[in-house]
């Protein structure tokens, strides 16, 4: 199945765990996704694979940014009108804590879709959603 | 130190596989080349590493570790003495879509060091520099400057 066709499954269902089936990259460093009331959390399971930095351990922040920015593709997917995968254009990430390696949650909200770009914006979390290990913002492509 | 005997011993230090980032070493990122202030790494081209399974191209993810790992190399080239750094931010803008099937190569260059922070910039490519995927700028800081063998006991991008 393509993935415009998982994301209209995904939309008729109100199951967007099936988008990683279109998405190699969340099956490989396991990321799934949970939707309550139109929000979706993607959820990454420790994994020492994801480590960067041996001495600490600390999660790679390449790992923690692959994790943004499937939180950003996911809300998309769900929020817009079209069936086409979000495309990045440009993202920054903050880093703001160290990630240590346990399960770790990111969420992301759409601050404003225009007819091609939207403008997202996300946050990454371990224990607590009010202590952010990382945020994002950045423009998608879309439609 | 010269700059020869300063990469030798950062080359030697990160041959060590308990030296090595276990999520670089399961991307099979390799260091290609180093210089004072410069790193050159690449990832090999893996389907399951893929964005888009239709399309087959890299996620950005992807994308991210391998020009995070050129920024923190280039740093740790910069820097006459070890230390351990932390990415404070990461600006990504992806100019094209990687080609499915070819390997990625990202080069960072560490322009400006000052006491806390260090700025950097790396470009990932394909074969060209000039054709580029993605362009980065991001800030570094160093968490705990150290010398000699105390800095060697933790040192890590």
């Amino acid at each position: 199945m393509s993935i415009v066709e998982l994301i209209r499954l995904a939309k008729a269902n109100n199951d967007f765990g099936v988008l990683s089936a279109g998405i190699p990259y969340m099956k490989t460093l396991n990321i799934e996704v949970h939707e309550a009331d139109g929000i979706l959390t993607v959820e990454l399971q420790a994994d020492r694979i994801h480590t960067g930095n041996p001495w600490l351990p600390a999660l790679h922040g390449g790992v923690i940014g692959g994790l943004l920015e499937t939180a950003a593709i996911v809300q998309l997917a769900h929020d817009q009108d079209t069936d086409n995968l979000p495309k990045p254009i440009n993202v920054t990430v903050d880093y703001l804590r160290s990630g240590r390696i346990a399960t770790t949650w990111a969420r992301a909200q759409v601050t404003k879709q225009g007819r091609r770009v939207a403008n997202v914006q996300a946050s990454c979390w371990q224990e607590d959603p009010e202590k952010p290990i990382a945020s994002l913002f950045g423009h998608f492509l879309t439609g | 130190m010269t700059d020869h005997a300063l990469m030798q011993q950062i080359l030697a230090f990160r041959s060590k596989p308990e030296n090595q980032s276990p999520h670089g070493n399961f991307l099979g990122l390799e260091i290609i080349d180093i210089d004072r202030g410069k790193g050159v790494v690449r990832i090999p081209y893996r389907a399951e590493l893929a964005g888009n399974a239709t399309t087959g191209v890299l996620h950005g993810g992807v994308i991210t570790t391998v020009l995070d790992a050129a920024c923190g190399i280039s740093v740790i080239c910069a820097l006459e003495q070890r230390a351990t750094i932390a990415t404070l931010d990461l600006r990504i803008d992806y100019l094209k879509p990687a080609t499915p099937g070819q390997p990625v190569t990202a080069a960072g260059h560490c322009y400006k060091v000052t006491r806390n922070i260090c700025f950097v910039r790396a470009l990932a490519y394909h074969l060209d520099p000039e054709d580029p995927i993605a362009n980065c700028a991001a800030t570094f800081m160093i968490t705990s400057p150290q010398t000699g063998e105390a800095r060697a006991e933790r040192v890590s991008p």
